[in-house]
């Protein structure tokens, strides 16, 4: 089309309307707004034509599915072969009522499970420690021993289904955890497959779940890695997430960015230690927000995919699963509204309408009620639903990448792709990734943003229905999650029981070996296994790491 | 002149979700109040003690883990049992409904939840302010 009508007519024919037929037209129907911007603050024009793309060579900047640099998708057939996995984040309160969630979601027709950890959890602690206090179950599930991962995953098989897990801090104990349970069930390491998310980078930019300094987080990460590739193959060691950054407050840009510096700085670690690229990249994945701009979050995916694969190539990676940026996909969690929760339903289909359509490999769909606690069953089964309907009854999975070749959606791509690559050289500016942390460079930019976004939604130059515009008198309410208030009593009589019980002559040699193995540098990973096989639990083991690594504290900037 | 409102933001738990009290704190700073953030993971004991050294008017607590029943009651006890009454105590997050008025009698004056403008928080704290 472009080759037959010449860039200059286009251009030429487009300078016509734009003077005599848009400038009357908007006379007559004045526009809505001065300026149309997206979330990334980036101005969008009335419309867009081959001009905007011109610059663009189909094979070079786009190519097929499956080939680099995988604008398009990392597989060349996508949905037309297998769906996206859909993939709730859950837990609360104890092991068995978290075990009960997973069950229930997965007789609804949910294909992956993903682990939502409580507090204490999140940060090495066991349930009864003094930190612990309130916390228990409210957020996630408390897993303070192999005996709870064993209650979480009773009855599931561990060698059909796969599991996420976000934990950061503490990652290589409960991945241990994770791997011993599988292993006490005869089920081999190479067999299980799932991911935990080690991403430290983003915890200390925006999540704010953090045990140890950077350093000694790092090379845990990097142990992680190593000990994937040799011995858990199939096991996604790192889930490089941009998920928080953009809850904190930040724009999309800044989400794509900040996620894939981070991305090159575990490699670049990894890499430093002497692994080959080759060897760990492959398990490297993504995990990516979806916020309310439409096109704006589809623009990312993409994005993401080719600077990714432009970053690789120029790393020296060889192989081509080392390219993929394979990602995860929640919808925004801060985009829902307390006020009229069911019409976070509708935010919701959008959102993983977006992410379906910029080609995410697993999906978590919000539950309405989530701005007010934890998701109800009926709640969670609609969010499940929603995913199901897209998948099933829409249409989008029939052809990949539906929307590339849209003017506008790959002059976006471009667009974010620009802005990326001067946010890495900011950071580099700053001397890396790390340095730019300690200068407190991501935080401010998202504090702006997050500022910037509150402004204009209490000035209303942002319309949020139901909040600011659209609002109802009287709200209705909806029903609340209700949690067993025996559960946290439970779960402490386990734990004291569990440290009676247990062998712990042995429980005291293998966490003497993990605290020597810590100070030297070998991998640290079969300590941890053999602590959590002799049932150590996770406050002790985690405490052997603190004596000997330190703990992060931040400085807060707002 | 004028004395300033003087505001502790606070973060009590180990819940990591800062957006809400950084927003707040720049908020009720742009509104000219004088304000004092304890960045995270603060005790109980660690607010009251930060209140009191810092002689403030307010303590705003946020949190969004769920655990407000017990940390946001265990902060305002503590300040009852210091005679730190005429400290305005107010609190947003993640927080059903249902719990507001437990939090309420516990002697939280008023729970602010999402969706809330920041004017209305500064609103508040300047009619309320107790001294």
């Amino acid at each position: 089309m472009a080759e037959k009508d010449t860039m200059e007519q286009i251009r030429q024919k487009h300078q016509e309307w734009e003077q005599e037929f848009y400038k009357k037209a908007i006379k007559e129907n004045p526009e809505r707004k001065t300026k149309f911007k997206n979330l990334s603050e980036i101005d969008i024009k009335n419309v867009y034509t081959p001009e905007d793309i011109k610059d663009s060579d189909y094979l070079n900047a786009s190519g097929f599915p499956g080939e680099f640099p995988y604008l398009r998708g990392v597989h060349p057939n996508l949905y037309r072969g297998r769906l996206w996995t859909m993939r709730q984040f859950a837990g609360f309160g104890s092991a068995e009522e978290t075990n009960k969630r997973y069950q229930y979601l997965l007789g609804h027709g949910e294909t992956g499970l993903s682990v939502a950890f409580d507090y204490p959890t999140l940060y090495g602690y066991d349930t009864d420690h003094p930190l612990a206090r309130g916390e228990f179950g409210k957020c996630g599930v408390a897993i303070s021993s192999l005996v709870d991962m064993e209650l979480l995953f009773h009855g599931i098989p561990l060698d059909k289904i796969t599991t996420s897990m976000t934990i950061n801090g503490p990652a290589p104990i409960i991945w241990a955890m994770y791997i011993a349970n599988a292993e006490n069930q005869g089920i081999s390491k190479e067999k299980i497959g799932g991911t935990i998310q080690n991403d430290i980078l983003k915890e200390y930019i925006a999540q704010k779940s953090y045990i140890f300094p950077p350093e000694p987080s790092m090379r845990l990460i990097v142990d992680t890695f190593e000990y994937g590739f040799k011995q858990v193959p199939k096991w996604n060691t790192i889930s490089i997430s941009g998920y928080h950054i953009r809850e904190a407050g930040s724009t999309a840009v800044q989400e794509l960015a900040f996620t894939l510096g981070d991305g090159v700085e575990y490699v670049k670690a990894a890499m430093k230690r002497g692994l080959s690229i080759d060897d760990f990249a492959p398990r490297l994945s993504f995990f990516f927000n979806a916020h309310n701009d439409f096109f704006e979050e589809i623009a990312k995916y993409r994005a993401a995919r080719r600077i990714w694969a432009k970053e690789m190539k120029a790393l020296g990676a060889k192989k081509t699963r080392s390219l993929w940026m394979r990602f995860h996909t929640q919808t925004a969690g801060c985009s829902l509204t307390a006020q009229q929760p069911e019409i976070n339903i509708v935010r919701v289909t959008l959102q993983a309408l977006a992410a379906v359509l910029g080609g995410t490999q697993s999906l978590h769909t919000n539950s309405m009620d989530e701005a007010l606690a934890l998701p109800s069953e009926k709640a969670v089964r609609i969010a499940l639903r929603t995913q199901q309907i897209i998948a099933e009854e829409s249409g989008v999975t029939n052809t990949v990448d539906p929307l590339g070749g849209s003017y506008y959606i790959e002059w976006l791509t471009n667009k974010m792709e620009e802005e990326t690559y001067k946010y890495f050289d900011r950071v580099e500016h700053l001397g890396g990734v790390i340095p730019a942390i300690e200068k407190g460079f991501f935080q401010r930019e998202i504090a702006e943003s997050a500022y910037r976004y509150q402004k204009e939604t209490d000035d209303s130059q942002r319309v949020i229905v139901g909040v600011n515009r659209y609002q109802l008198d009287e709200e209705a309410s909806i029903p609340i999650l209700k949690m067993d208030e025996k559960g946290e009593e439970r779960q402490i009589r386990r734990l004291q029981k569990l440290r009676t019980e247990r062998d712990n002559s042995k429980v005291q040699k293998h966490l003497e070996q993990l605290c020597k193995a810590a100070q030297g540098d070998e991998n640290l990973m079969p300590f941890i296994l053999n602590c959590v096989h002799s049932y150590a639990t996770l406050g002790e083991t985690c405490q052997v790491l603190r004596d000997v690594f330190g703990e992060y504290k931040e400085q807060a900037i707002y | 002149m004028v004395k300033k409102i003087r505001v502790l933001v606070a973060k009590p738990g180990l819940d990591g979700h800062d957006r809400g009290a950084k927003i707040v704190a720049r908020a009720l700073r742009d509104a000219g109040m004088e304000v004092v953030y304890t960045g995270l993971h603060q005790t109980a004991e660690q607010i009251v003690n930060t209140a009191m050294q810092e002689d403030v008017d307010v303590v705003g607590l946020s949190l969004l883990s769920g655990a407000h029943m017990t940390l946001f009651v265990d902060v305002a006890v503590s300040m009852k049992e210091k005679k730190m009454d005429d400290v305005l105590i107010i609190g947003g997050g993640i927080i059903p409904q249902e719990d507001v008025p437990g939090l309420k009698k516990a002697g939280i004056a008023e729970v602010f939840g999402p969706g809330t403008p920041v004017e209305e928080i500064v609103n508040y704290i300047k009619k309320n302010v107790k001294r």
